[in-house]
């Protein structure tokens, strides 16, 4: 038995029936690794005896304690705190952080419900990259094709699930780095409405950008987390006073009637072939099904990635400035000062990306360019909102590819400008807050997996589901699994 | 058009703390430039009359009873600090 091709309602019901234990399950997921993660490089940190002491106690409770993740092997990106437990978010600047004070809310949220937490997941420097070849630790590589990058930032959480390592993983999203990924690697991501799900604990790359969510072989589960993780939170002042309700429960309602607008501008220019077909496929398949689409136009997304990398990287270099050798965090050696040792420990610790973020955010946020970059992007920022905002007065859905194309070769993009500009389909999102999935929607002739993005109102998460559960279940992209080490 | 001098990206990352090589410099410098570049084209959209972003979403400011707590212990917050000395924090020399 391997993890893939379960849901998590199917392990619930066999850990009912005794066929199998928590212990079991947790060295399931602990022998994938085992197999496989000297290639797929998933992990930073894999927390064997902290795993198997959890699955021990588990396994102590009365059947009636059981919570609604019991006994379900996770991974953690590693710019999520974990109480104890290294915290590096893929900095070496925080390469010794081996003892966070506290667990992030959603870990707290994960724990009460009984999952298990194998490890940490390998991502991009602080988020800042769609890769995860920015990791100052070791690259992730795509289970799909070892020569691909697994997407990122949360490559680390996506090909954890993609290789069947752990049943879910919980990652960060701030331009698509959930989404992205999860396209990339043939999984289901999800970003949430902004303020669904707590940020405490989330260590920030962009706070105004910034959402935690689930990655999951399969839209079922992937709704049963965010309703675990979902919910306000006093310690977080952006999170939504706002009831969740159980996704889960809703999937089946079917989509028939469902109003779909399909931005033209998304199946553009820059829009792989391949790509194009596959979503043209799914619409199809989403008529079939009962809901309508309809072509629009956005013009004012096409500017999303300029407002964003202006933006993001204003926010940044706000974010990355506590990081100074002083409280935690890696000290250079031998400064004479201590002007001397802020700048040689963070010249030491921050990796290239991160710098040029730093430079570019300061850059634009300086007296003199303020009004021409950072208002200015937060005034096109507006003119995005308001774009969606009419758009989801006509429709209840806005669909198109998650990328541009699949995913690229490990090495094969070096310039930033031309790795930010891929981001372009998941970048509005972000502006908007508006919750969107990633769910498989086929795959290209070599075999690599493509992503279909569905993008819903604010805090209607209960109609992206239903759509994305509709469309899964109607095709059999989600039932095809990497043929890699160790299978 | 706006053009990064070298100048320009030393003053930079002395105000982002960090030490920059002249290759890193000139790095930088191409780097910056091209993203700016990108980021021009943001000058095409008329935006008068439009208020800049300041929350996506709504939910008005968030307030709480003025109530003194204790969330970490003195311990607790020096645990992960590169120095320390009779519970603070220890840094070199703040004047030469």
């Amino acid at each position: 038995m391997s993890l893939y091709g379960y849901t998590i309602k199917e392990l619930e019901n066999k850990l009912k029936k005794k066929e199998i234990s928590a212990a079991e399950l947790t060295e399931m997921s602990l022998d994938r690794i085992k197999e496989c993660e000297e290639d797929v490089q998933a992990f930073i940190t894999v927390d064997e005896e902290g795993a198997r002491t959890q699955a021990a106690k588990l396994d102590e409770l009365d059947e009636s304690e059981r919570q609604p993740l019991f006994a379900i092997p996770q991974a953690m990106k590693d710019n999520i705190v974990t109480k104890g437990i290294r915290t590096t978010a893929g900095s070496q600047i925080l390469t010794n952080f081996n003892d966070p004070l506290y667990d992030a809310t959603v870990v707290e949220k994960l724990q009460d419900a009984q999952s298990v937490m194998i490890g940490k997941a390998n991502l991009d420097e602080f988020g800042m990259g769609s890769s995860t070849e920015k990791s100052s630790f070791h690259i992730t590589r795509n289970p799909w094709n070892y020569d691909y990058v697994p997407g990122g930032s949360s490559g680390g959480s996506a090909a954890a699930v993609a290789s069947g390592q752990v049943m879910f993983s919980l990652g960060s999203d701030t331009g698509g780095s959930i989404r992205q990924p999860a396209a990339f690697c043939g999984v289901v991501g999800m970003k949430p409405t902004y303020g669904l799900v707590s940020r405490y604990g989330l260590i920030s790359l962009a706070s105004s950008l910034d959402h935690v969510g689930p990655i999951t072989q399969t839209v079922e589960d992937n709704a049963r987390v965010l309703e675990v993780i979902a919910g306000n939170d006093s310690r977080d002042s952006t999170s939504a006073n706002t009831q969740v309700p159980l996704y889960s429960e809703g999937l089946k309602e079917g989509i028939k009637g469902l109003k779909i607008a399909v931005p033209e501008e998304y199946l553009g220019e820059g829009v792989s072939e391949e790509v194009r077909e596959s979503v043209l496929n799914a619409l199809q398949m989403l008529e079939l099904l009962g809901a309508t689409w309809e072509k629009i136009s956005v013009p004012h997304s096409t500017y999303a990635a300029s407002a964003y990398y202006i933006i993001s990287a204003a926010e940044s270099s706000t974010s990355l400035a506590r990081y100074d050798g002083v409280r935690f965090g890696a000290r250079a050696k031998d400064a004479k000062t201590v002007e001397d040792m802020f700048k040689q420990s963070r010249s030491q610790g921050f990796g290239d990306e991160a710098k040029l973020r730093m430079m570019l955010g300061t850059f634009a946020l300086s007296a003199g360019n303020v009004d021409t970059y950072f208002k200015k992007a937060q005034k096109v920022r507006t003119r995005i909102i308001e774009e969606f905002e009419t758009i989801f007065s006509q429709y209840d859905l806005v669909i198109g590819p998650t990328t541009p194309r699949h995913a690229y070769k490990i090495g094969e993009i070096v310039d930033p400008v031309t790795s930010y500009a891929n981001d372009i389909l998941t970048i509005p999102s972000n502006l908007a807050g508006l919750p969107s999935i990633s769910v498989p929607c086929g795959f290209t002739d070599e075999g690599l997996p493509l992503g279909l993005q569905i993008i819903g109102k604010h805090f209607d998460e209960q109609t992206v589901y239903q759509a994305a559960y509709a469309y899964e279940q109607a095709t059999n992209h989600h039932k095809k699994r990497p043929v890699m080490g160790g299978q | 058009m706006t053009q990064i001098t070298k100048e320009q990206v030393e003053r930079i990352a002395d105000l982002v703390h960090l030490a920059v090589t002249d290759e890193e410099v000139a790095m930088y410098q191409e780097q910056l430039q091209s993203v700016i570049n990108f980021a021009n084209q943001l000058s095409e959209l008329n935006t008068d009359d439009v208020k800049p972003t300041t929350h996506v979403l709504h939910e008005g400011n968030v307030l709480r009873e003025d109530v003194p707590k204790q969330t970490i212990t003195q311990e607790e917050a020096l645990k992960n600090a590169p120095d320390q000395k009779d519970g603070y924090f220890k840094v070199p020399p703040i004047l030469e």
